[in-house]
């Protein structure tokens, strides 16, 4: 990998909420369809690092750069970037009032400005892209969590982003309809899709992942692939943080 | 003395005051909405001074009984600002419209403050401004929490708009206490004031139901919230 197909780079972010500072200078890199995970304790600043990036909270300090163009102060352009950036939110947050079809039209719509057969056909390629093209004129209220999900991912798909940010996509779904999830995911990270990942799922990091970032205390603590992380001796303190939560599991 | 010969001669005349007093509603219910609505969005959403002269109004015309508004605007207000000419029934749907607006607004606010916090989170990372959010994401769903409570407002401005008897607009029950004064018959003639005041009620809240039903989404609204 060289410098060129860098999409995003994050430099030195820092959060503070009241006195307590969340992201104490995160910086990385991330290419051209690579897939990056984060991982890490809760409350250690990853899915307010992804909030950063798209300026749904803006940071303190540090920049954020889009195939080279400033995100970070950027005023009224950011509506610009956001399109770029499309994000995936844990509990998908759906326009209630749309049927699944119209969630991933409105943006193309009314951002986009692209035309109503343009924007319904688009839709449709998108909703058939994660298995849903017959749910598309089914109300969120009557989708599964899975079924809300992919229609969230194809809502961001739909703008064609350079990005995509997932904020614990599965942690408001069970096993089976996190899977579900994750399947879209994996199909989207094959296809060259580039995608930051905050998750707890660790056989997604293993499988999927590019590289892997242990977050702890608002900073990246060990920063590898999944497999140095998990098995290189000099690497501890991932190992440590997942051997707590199977111990905790085998209780 | 026979009453009902009597009642049925008068019934047309009756009648007549019906077009009034609904002209006075659908105005002040219109006018309630036009100004209502923009000001829970300034409430929510605007800078300190809007939100500021928004709590004032509110605080204004929810303060005062409806007579003392109706004689204010129409022996001191309109007239002080050059508007004496109106006749009684603009003055009186006005005066019925601003204070309705400052019960709608309320009515919108808390609609537009229920719709969750993520759906503006959404709509923003998808790269819509604040206007296209409110506009297409928020307005939408609150519109439809509002609409059950937003219908109480039509029962609510139909008894009320009786007050603009006394500034003598033409309506319903000006035209019952003229039939009273020339019939002599007082409590028949109320009745029949009555009952018509009760269907128009029913009417229009049965059509309110029928549009809360049509824009209804499922798992949406009034069930789910």
């Amino acid at each position: 990998m060289n410098d060129n197909d860098i999409v995003l780079r994050v430099e030195d972010i820092h959060k503070s909420f009241g006195g307590t500072e969340v992201l104490r200078g995160v910086s990385f890199d991330v290419h051209c369809g690579e897939t990056k995970v984060f991982i890490g304790p809760s409350g250690t600043g990853k899915s307010t690092l992804l909030r950063c990036i798209n300026q749904l909270t803006p940071p303190d300090r540090g920049q954020v750069w889009l195939d080279g163009e400033e995100v970070t102060n950027s005023g009224a352009r950011i509506n610009y970037f956001r399109q770029k950036i499309g994000m995936v939110f844990q509990n998908f947050f759906l326009f209630d009032h749309l049927t699944a079809l119209k969630n991933v039209e409105l943006a193309l719509l009314k951002v986009k400005g692209m035309g109503k057969a343009e924007a319904h056909e688009k839709a449709l390629t998108e909703l058939r892209q994660v298995g849903l093209e017959e749910w598309a004129d089914h109300y969120p209220a009557e989708l599964s969590g899975g079924q809300a999900q992919r229609v969230s991912i194809a809502r961001a798909l739909a703008m064609d982003p350079d990005v995509i940010l997932f904020d614990e996509p599965t942690s408001a779904l069970d096993p089976e309809l996190t899977r579900e999830v994750l399947e879209v995911m994996k199909k989207l990270a094959r296809n060259g899709m580039t995608m930051l990942v905050v998750t707890h799922e660790m056989g997604f990091a293993c499988s999927v992942a590019n590289e892997v970032l242990f977050m702890e205390n608002g900073v990246v603590a060990e920063q590898g692939s999944p497999d140095l992380l998990l098995h290189d001796p000099q690497f501890t303190r991932m190992k440590d943080f997942i051997g707590r939560i199977d111990s905790r599991m085998d209780d | 003395m026979d009453v009902l010969p009597i009642l049925i001669d008068w019934l047309p005349y009756l009648l007549s005051g019906v077009s009034s007093t609904l002209g006075l509603v659908f105005a002040a219910l219109g006018l309630g909405v036009l100004l209502g609505l923009p000001m829970a969005l300034g409430q929510v959403y605007g800078a300190r001074p809007i939100r500021w002269a928004v709590g004032i109004y509110v605080w204004f015309f929810r303060g005062l009984p409806i007579l003392i508004l109706l004689f204010l605007f129409w022996f001191g207000i309109f007239p002080a600002i050059g508007l004496g000419h109106l006749s009684a029934f603009v003055v009186g749907a006005v005066v019925l419209g601003l204070r309705g607006a400052a019960y709608q607004s309320q009515i919108f606010r808390g609609a537009i403050q229920s719709v969750s916090e993520g759906q503006m989170i959404a709509a923003r990372s998808l790269g819509m401004s604040r206007f296209t959010a409110i506009r297409s994401v928020i307005l939408p769903q609150a519109v439809r929490i509002a609409l059950p409570g937003w219908s109480n407002e039509y029962p609510n401005i139909l008894t009320d708009s009786a007050v603009c008897y006394a500034i003598g607009v033409v309506e319903l029950l000006t035209i019952t206490a003229r039939i009273v004064t020339q019939t002599h018959i007082t409590i028949p003639i109320y009745l029949a004031a009555a009952g018509i005041f009760i269907v128009l009620n029913y009417g229009g809240l049965k059509l309110l139901h029928r549009l809360e039903a049509k824009i209804e989404i499922p798992g949406f609204g009034s069930g789910a919230m």
